[in-house]
């Protein structure tokens, strides 16, 4: 892999975390990290939908329930051996890289939309799984007790903060890494026409399979800390629709078909909501997501990657 | 804990149910099924149904029934409205794979969000004269806060059946997505026999979403619990046969009663659900599919 | 001449339903041939090809490639062993330029390296006749500079086999001529061309043999002047 401006970004922004977070070299109050640990871990759902979803024309509707696994999957390892994070995150990157893949077993010989309403109905299933199962709570939830402090952050809440940065930062990476690679193009032809690509000599089912793999891990991934952030977890909570609209929502109105599109998508969006549900209610805060959705879709539908590409552009 | 009572009861509650299903899924087997667009915010305008029911029953004290019965019109004129916009927007550029179904999505959730900041979370009723009675027939009982809604299902269905088997619309609607050289020569416009075929969809919902709120207390989000139920059962039925549907319902209604009669309800939402799944993987051109 | 048998399809059968789409249909190519096949509307013309390609698993019979069994197997495997085909819809890759549509085949079916893909790439669109649309927008082509394209990316999988399915429908006579040119020249590399096609004068120019089905059944199978003068063919497209 070739170093280019993007990983120079890329490692500033990490270091740049890492001395806000650790030497506390900007005055930033807790809010602050409060708020921005769920704009990257949008920044990580978002990324990780549009591997399927923008790449390759795929609709997962089901991210809470992927989200979800990931963050119960901590409380069981949690419940089981006390873990700590840096076990939790891949072993829920890992269980959910396996429900994608077999999620996508069963479904993907389909048509497109049968997926997307398998997914859907995934999350229910998942979430009535959960709601019956009393080693993690069931229907009245799970706590874990977190420390309040964390040596070299100090403040918990800053180290989770970090720690969701570095994930945001994998998970573009990546991302953008697949965007330019032959899978990459592969599931471009799938996105354009699934017959004329598997007929070029594309392997669609595998490469399928690579991307709710691919997906699946980096949503787990997002859910694993989920727990430890707010030190306690209910279905409701965790399977909340919430993030299935937002990871749709965010690349849609970014622009789907490029690794910048969900995350210029998270970080506005994402922003927005944190502001807007202490200044607005949270419910008008959803309706505006929905609306600016549809919106999108129907207006600009290469989102705003594409206008500003049209813009610079000219119009082509 | 097993006994035939229960089973039959079990059985009963489960036939009612499934035909108040066969009225929830009946608009999407013409929109998904017929006309090959994948409503995801089918449910969410059942709920939009509820609450007109809710909103007359509640002020003016009108009965649900003819409430959803009025509504009718008004729903399907919405319908026709969603698929222009649809059509315009992305089933005319082939773009209904991706962006079709996130703007469904999008409709859903601004339904869904826009009742909870109207009428809140909390659950809502309906007064009508048969809710609350329950008739014994032997060891079974009958409640007729299903049985009303279960034989106003049976009559939209047969209607609904009818008006798609008989008329020339109906036909032409039945032919859109198979067949549009036949359609050509019937000489009928494609787009409008969908708008047509959609608004009829959507239609529906007004009168299915009253029996919902007479069957049950709702809130805005158990729409989504509903999506399992719809698809599960167009799915089943194959997509597109209306009698198919008539017996899927039954099939899940049943499915479901039994689950939550021996299982307890929590297990309930996981039928349809699961049932979808299943279907999925193992059948997707349906029971009644070739 | 003899010449060795490419692709061998034995009694090859597929139902839709209760519908019988083929009925055991076999035909034989030999390398190097240019062979034809016609029928009615709905005949089984696409289908028979869907199940040489791959995008359709035959219910019945056999299918042998180059000596190889072919079912079971998907259609990009059937690719990279070197049977392409075109579509009778064009099936470009929208969102990509011309070019970047050859990237698809050459990485995925010729195993080109990504440095090689420009070159190999322009070199089948200079024979196309496609050089100059390289940069442009696929989903943006006229109707001609499509079917140009649908076969410069089967090209682009390197075959042996080339199908191409309706290649030529709606086109103007010149244009027909531009695409039989191209097919010429594709046969005189070497490609053995199995052309489905309505238009009777370029299926006649072009076929050394040719099959005839009707309803799912091969009713005949000839050179063209064989086939032109056999009165059950003569039946089946002017009814009885």
């Amino acid at each position: 892999m070739r170093l280019d401006a993007f990983h120079v970004v890329a490692a500033a922004v990490a270091l740049l975390g890492a001395a806000v977070t650790i030497f506390d070299l900007l005055p930033i109050n807790k809010f602050a990290f409060f708020a921005g640990y769920v704009v990257l871990q949008y920044v990580v759902l978002a990324t990780a939908w549009n591997i399927m979803g923008g790449y390759m024309g795929y609709v997962n509707f089901g991210t809470a329930g992927f989200f979800a696994v990931g963050a119960y999957t901590s409380v069981v390892l949690y419940n089981l051996m006390q873990a700590p994070l840096i076990v939790m995150i891949p072993v829920a990157g890992a269980v959910c890289a396996l429900l994608g893949l077999g999620m996508g077993y069963l479904t993907l010989r389909l048509r497109g939309v049968f997926f997307a309403i398998a997914t859907l109905a995934l999350a229910i299933v998942l979430e009535t799984l959960v709601v019956n199962w009393d080693y993690v709570g069931g229907a009245t939830g799970a706590y874990i007790l977190r420390a309040r402090e964390i040596a070299p952050f100090g403040d918990y809440v800053e180290f989770l903060f970090f720690v969701m940065l570095l994930l945001a930062i994998f998970a573009v990476s990546a991302a953008r890494w697949i965007e330019r690679s032959k899978i990459g193009r592969g599931f471009a032809a799938i996105r354009d026409d699934e017959v004329a690509a598997e007929c070029a000599g594309v392997p669609t089912l595998r490469l399928k399979l690579i991307a709710t793999t691919v997906s699946g891990f980096l949503m787990g991934v997002a859910g694993a800390p989920f727990v430890l952030y707010v030190g306690f977890v209910e279905p409701s909570s965790a399977f909340n629709l919430v993030y299935a609209v937002n990871s749709i929502a965010m690349p849609m109105i970014g622009g789907a078909t490029t690794w910048a599109g969900p995350l210029i998508g998270a970080l506005l969006l994402g922003s927005v909501q944190q502001v807007a549900t202490v200044t607005i209610s949270s419910e008008l805060n959803l309706l505006i997501v929905g609306v600016l959705l549809v919106f999108f879709v129907i207006a600009a539908p290469e989102g705003i990657v594409g206008l500003v590409r049209k813009w610079r552009g000219g119009g082509r | 804990m097993f006994s035939v009572d229960l089973l039959l009861n079990a059985l009963v509650a489960g036939t009612l149910l499934g035909g108040f299903y066969a009225a929830v899924s009946l608009g999407l087997s013409v929109s998904f099924g017929q006309l090959n667009i994948v409503n995801i915010a089918h449910p969410a305008f059942v709920i939009l149904g509820s609450y007109v029911a809710y909103m007359g029953n509640s002020r003016w004290g009108l009965d649900p029934i003819l409430l959803g019965l009025a509504f009718t019109p008004v729903f399907f004129f919405i319908g026709v409205g969603v698929y222009r916009v649809y059509y315009e927007s992305f089933e005319r550029k082939d773009d209904e794979a991706l962006r079709g179904l996130a703007f469904f999505f999008g409709v859903m959730f601004i339904i869904e969000v826009g009742l909870i900041m109207v009428y809140g979370v909390d659950f809502r009723s309906v007064q009508a004269p048969y809710i609350g009675q329950n008739w014994k027939l032997g060891g079974v009982g009958v409640p007729t806060r299903m049985f009303v809604p279960f034989c106003v299902s049976i009559l939209m269905f047969a209607a609904v059946y009818l008006y798609l088997s008989r008329t020339f619309n109906g036909r032409a609607i039945m032919a859109v997505a198979q067949d549009r050289l036949a359609l050509q020569l019937m000489a009928a416009d494609p787009v409008r026999i969908k708008q047509l075929g959609f608004g009829i969809g959507i239609g529906t919902t007004a009168l299915a979403g009253a029996l919902l709120i007479i069957i049950i207390p709702i809130e805005p989000s158990i729409g989504r619990l509903y999506i399992g139920q719809v698809f599960a059962i167009a799915v089943l039925a194959g997509l597109g046969s209306i009698p198919g549907t008539l017996v899927a319902a039954l099939v899940l209604g049943i499915a479901e009663s039994v689950v939550s009669t021996f299982f307890g309800p929590s297990w309930a939402p996981a039928v349809a659900f699961g049932i979808l799944l299943l279907a999925l993987a193992f059948r997707p051109q349906g029971l009644f599919g070739r | 001449m003899t010449r060795e048998r490419l692709l061998d399809a034995r009694a090859v059968t597929k139902r839709f339903g209760g519908f019988v789409a083929l009925d055991e249909v076999s035909l034989d190519v030999e390398q190097g041939e240019r062979f034809g096949m016609i029928g009615p509307n709905g005949s089984g013309k696409t289908t028979m090809i869907n199940c040489i390609s791959g995008t359709l698993a035959n219910d019945g019979g056999g299918i042998v490639f180059k000596g190889a069994m072919l079912d079971g197997k998907k259609p990009h495997e059937r690719t990279r062993l070197g049977i392409a085909r075109s579509f009778q819809i064009p099936k470009p890759f929208r969102s990509m330029t011309v070019l970047e549509n050859l990237a698809i085949p050459l990485e995925y079916a010729s195993g080109a390296g990504p440095r090689e893909v420009e070159e190999r790439g322009m070199a089948i669109l200079e024979t196309i006749g496609l050089a100059d649309r390289a940069g442009e927008n696929s989903g943006k082509l006229t109707q001609i500079d499509m079917r140009k394209l649908e076969l410069a990316r089967a090209m682009a999988t390197e075959p042996e086999l080339l199908i191409s399915d309706e290649a030529m429908a709606g086109l103007s006579s010149t244009e027909v001529d531009d695409i039989l040119d191209i097919l010429f020249r594709m046969n005189e590399r070497g490609i053995t061309i199995i052309m489905i096609e309505h238009i009777m004068r370029a299926v006649m120019r072009f076929s050394e043999r040719i099959v005839v089905l009707d309803a799912g059944r091969k009713i005949a199978e000839g050179r063209p002047d064989e086939i032109v003068n056999d009165p059950e063919v003569e039946r089946a497209y002017l009814g009885e």
